[in-house]
């Protein structure tokens, strides 16, 4: 049972109330397509990906990285039970979408740092060790239904 | 995974716009280690202080920032470059290679959060690439 302190469900609930979705989200899958390219594979259908800057611009990538991030959006209001919250997310992204689980850790991190620009000094040490804590909880929910 | 032309261009690029506050990217850098992965002040169980803004974090994350910008020198041979500090932490340190990936994220982190206009996605990709091969270098003789 992960255990969350004041602090730690505070510090999460206020990055995500004041969350730039439409700007984030584009900006952190574009962030691991670009770090980290072997995680193309998995948009084949999205149209050019050829460089960084195809990437940056490619609107079918805008759109879904702002889709994904709002997939946390049901962790933020249940994180007493963020495991089960997304059991059938896990069951999707293993049987119908065969995502190699190790890619949510690549794109939190790039969420993570995506965040931090964002933050400036504002995203101390405290905080990203909250945010990473909630990340790594999410991140092992959704590879939890995989086998 | 090794580092293109390209790749080294953008590293020595980056850190001559860095490097002033080397110090201080080091410090915070180390900081956040040990505040984000408690597991890593096992390391530094010989420090009677070892909270995020003590002395001895802030001279410790100096001394490693320093072994960075190092090897941004040596960049073109990491291996033969960094030779003595790889033995230094196979036979005295004895630093779990895993730590290395760790602390290169907090390091990266702190890029993000105080150059957030010039760590953009190609430099970030540049920077972890150094770091990994940075780090393959230190690890190389363990064993």
């Amino acid at each position: 049972m992960v255990v969350w302190s004041e602090q730690e469900r505070s510090i999460i609930n206020s990055i995500f109330a004041s969350l730039d979705y439409d700007d984030i989200g584009p900006k952190a899958l574009c962030r691991c397509l670009i770090v980290y390219p072997w995680t193309q594979r998995y948009f084949g259908g999205f149209g050019n990906l050829y460089n960084a800057e195809a990437i940056k611009t490619n609107p079918m990538i805008g759109a879904h990285g702002i889709k994904v991030l709002h997939g946390l959006d049901r962790a933020v209001k249940n994180m007493d039970d963020i495991k089960n919250t997304y059991a059938e997310l896990s069951v999707m992204h293993s049987e119908k979408l065969h995502i190699d689980p190790d890619n949510f850790r690549l794109l939190a991190d790039c969420l993570t740092i995506v965040i931090a620009a964002k933050m400036g000094t504002a995203f101390t040490a405290d905080i990203q060790a909250a945010f990473q804590k909630f990340l790594s909880v999410v991140v092992n929910a959704l590879g939890r239904q995989y086998h | 995974m090794s580092l293109n032309k390209t790749d080294k261009e953008r590293v020595k690029a980056f850190w001559s716009k860095v490097a002033g506050k080397a110090d201080a990217i080091g410090a915070e850098s180390l900081a956040r280690l040990i505040v984000v992965y408690p597991q890593t002040k096992t390391y530094f169980a010989h420090w009677k202080d070892v909270s995020p803004n003590s002395p001895n974090v802030t001279k410790h994350g100096k001394t490693v920032m320093g072994g960075v910008a190092n090897a941004v020198d040596k960049i073109d041979d990491l291996k033969g470059g960094l030779l003595e500090l790889s033995e230094l932490h196979a036979f005295t340190l004895r630093v779990d290679p895993a730590n290395f990936k760790l602390l290169t994220h907090c390091i990266l982190v702190v890029l993000a959060a105080q150059f957030p206009a010039d760590f953009t996605p190609e430099v970030h990709v540049a920077m972890d690439k150094f770091l990994a091969a940075v780090a393959r270098a230190l690890a190389e003789k363990y064993r």
